[in-house]
């Protein structure tokens, strides 16, 4: 089984890099983009085949180390 | 009076904490390793400043999860004084010993130079020989200072006296929010902040601002 981990920034946190990034795509030419935000992905293997136990290991993942739910959110995909 | 350092690998102010540790209190620290289960009896741990594990995936999020640091929580809830300056305020926020998280520098710049500090609370173990309100210089040398906590834990934060130092005189380097740049938990034995007041204890340092809030925390007459 393959997983995948997107942690974002919450809303109304500020994300310099974002902004930074976002000021960059205009400066390169690219019209209408709005606000950009940075943010993480983790792809990892797992071993095990049950998908629910999996699913929540990987949320507790999050939790644990991850993410920092202070500032970050995450989503959970299991391909 | 007691102390102890933690060492972690990636940090590199360690060899300051343990000189200006040693230089107040007269006697060396103890050091204890990041896989150490059990810190000596002591009365102040300090976690001090650098880039532990190369600061991957976040700064201080993998030194927070060493079993030391399971070891610093446990004498912190026995009321033992626990000073994290720089990466171990950031430690110790990832650990959640204290509330919030360190972002990226506003400016996405490492910032390198003195600032000045506001002590917000002079009520605590750790500031109790500044006056209120005083104004002392320190260093600060990071690239992830940016504190920020949601409403409700800021109006805790604010409400409760925990603020302890904040940037002073326009002189906030990261953007912190209410120029924060110390906290203390609730019990007031925690302290994190960014600045380094173990790099400006004497003379040959240009000044010795931040020599006071070790003499209160280790109980030594100025």
């Amino acid at each position: 089984m393959k997983a995948r981990i997107t942690v974002t920034l919450k809303n109304g946190v500020l994300d310099p890099q974002g902004k930074a990034i976002e000021h960059a795509l205009s400066g390169l030419g690219f019209d209408g983009v709005g606000q950009v935000r940075q943010g993480k992905v983790f792809d990892i293997e797992l071993t095990g085949t049950d998908k629910a136990k999996a699913e929540a290991d990987l949320k507790a993942m999050c939790d644990k180390l991850l993410a920092n739910t202070v500032i970050e959110n995450y989503s959970v995909a299991i391909t | 009076m007691k102390s102890a350092v933690v060492l972690l690998p990636g940090l590199n102010r360690d060899r300051d904490m343990i000189a200006a540790l040693t230089k107040i209190s007269g006697q060396a620290p103890a050091t204890v390793w990041q896989t150490d289960t059990e810190i000596p009896d002591v009365d102040l741990i300090a976690i001090p400043g650098g880039f532990s594990f190369g600061d991957y995936l976040r700064c201080g999020a993998i030194a927070a999860r060493m079993p030391v640091m399971r070891a610093v929580a446990e004498k912190a809830a026995k009321g033992v004084m626990v000073i994290g300056v720089c990466n171990g305020f950031q430690i110790l926020v990832e650990a959640g010993l204290l509330p919030g998280a360190l972002m990226r520098n506003a400016s996405l710049k490492f910032v390198c130079r003195q600032v000045k500090l506001q002590v917000a609370n002079a009520n605590t173990m750790f500031t109790r020989r500044y006056k209120p309100g005083e104004i002392i210089r320190s260093p600060v040398a990071h690239h992830d200072g940016n504190y920020f906590a949601d409403a409700a834990t800021l109006a805790r934060l604010e409400g409760e006296g925990q603020v302890v130092f904040r940037y002073a005189e326009g002189t906030n380097p990261n953007g912190s929010i209410n120029d924060i740049a110390g906290i203390v938990n609730e019990r007031g034995n925690v302290l994190g902040l960014m600045p380094h007041p173990e790099n400006l204890i004497e003379a040959a340092h240009g000044g010795s601002d931040g020599r006071a809030l070790f003499e209160g925390a280790l109980g030594i007459a100025a």
